[in-house]
């Protein structure tokens, strides 16, 4: 049988983009929306009365399914989105005569498309829980879409570029966050940092998990034998 | 043992008939699009349905 190219990324997308979203639900959302009791005052940190104490809790997913539909739908856009931009690269790597893709090895490119286009990023963005504002959206777009092609860029030269050149990734990488991601110049948040310390741990875990499981998929499903 | 190596792995290669450039540049493309429309565009019916995904991906979001 024929191995397509674009039929085998929407397969791995689909797949890895409801394995995304169902780790979401169970880790990602409810804290996201926990975040919203505070973003729309329903619960106050810090409040009036001068207590740094407050509650809490999840909200639980409740029953906007509509919405929640949407989150699983744009996931799976997602997550296809990235299975045709990674098998693409994987293609290239081998049209090009740079290696010979298995599904294991898939593991790895998952995990390097992880670190150029969440982790890096979310180094100098964190993933933003609800009640934390941050800088204008257009400058910080920018910077987000510089940082994921040059971490990109750069890992590709580190695996495939030869003595000294393979050096010049490490430039790459490190380049957007020495220039710096744009910030606010005052902390205004209203949620508790704790809330939002974990929504970035946690949103960066499933992110992981749905990258590696993607890279797996897509090679598998190019290299089978069917 | 070198040479049979080789040879598995272009016959491995050319099993894959996808190898080819034009299919390459149809999937960046269709990858950009769809990434577009789920983590970039500002259009606000757009930001509004994607919005929970956004920040779970750590999308700049709004």
């Amino acid at each position: 049988m024929t191995k397509n190219l674009l039929t085998s990324a929407v397969f791995a997308g689909v797949a890895a983009g409801l394995i995304a979203a169902l780790l979401q639900f169970v880790f990602v959302i409810p804290a996201l929306l926990e975040g919203e009791l505070f973003e729309t005052g329903a619960r106050i940190h810090f409040g009036a009365n001068g207590s740094p104490e407050s509650d809490r809790g999840s909200p639980g997913l409740g029953t906007e399914w509509a919405r929640h539909a949407m989150t699983v739908g744009f996931n799976v856009v997602t997550y296809v989105g990235f299975g045709f931009l990674l098998l693409a690269a994987m293609a290239f790597a081998e049209l090009r005569g740079l290696t010979t893709i298995t599904s294991k090895q898939g593991i790895i490119w998952g995990l390097a498309g992880f670190i150029a286009i969440q982790l890096a990023p979310a180094i100098g963005l964190p993933p933003e829980l609800p009640g934390t504002p941050a800088a204008e959206i257009g400058p910080r777009q920018m910077w987000w879409l510089g940082t994921l092609v040059a971490s990109a860029l750069g890992l590709w030269v580190i695996a495939f570029g030869r003595g000294v050149i393979a050096l010049s990734g490490v430039i790459l990488l490190l380049g957007p966050h020495i220039i710096g991601a744009p910030h606010l110049d005052a902390f205004w948040g209203v949620a508790p940092p704790e809330l939002s310390a974990e929504f970035v741990t946690l949103s960066l875990g499933a992110a992981a998990a749905g990258w590696s499981t993607l890279g797996f998929l897509c090679a598998w499903f190019w290299t089978k034998e069917l | 043992m070198n040479a049979q190596n080789n040879t598995a792995a272009q016959t491995k290669t050319i099993a894959r008939t996808d190898l080819s450039v034009l299919p390459i540049a149809f999937a960046v493309l269709g990858g950009l699009m769809l990434l577009f429309a789920s983590g970039y565009a500002q259009a606000s019916v757009l930001h509004d349905a994607a919005h929970d995904q956004r920040h779970a991906m750590a999308f700049p979001c709004h």
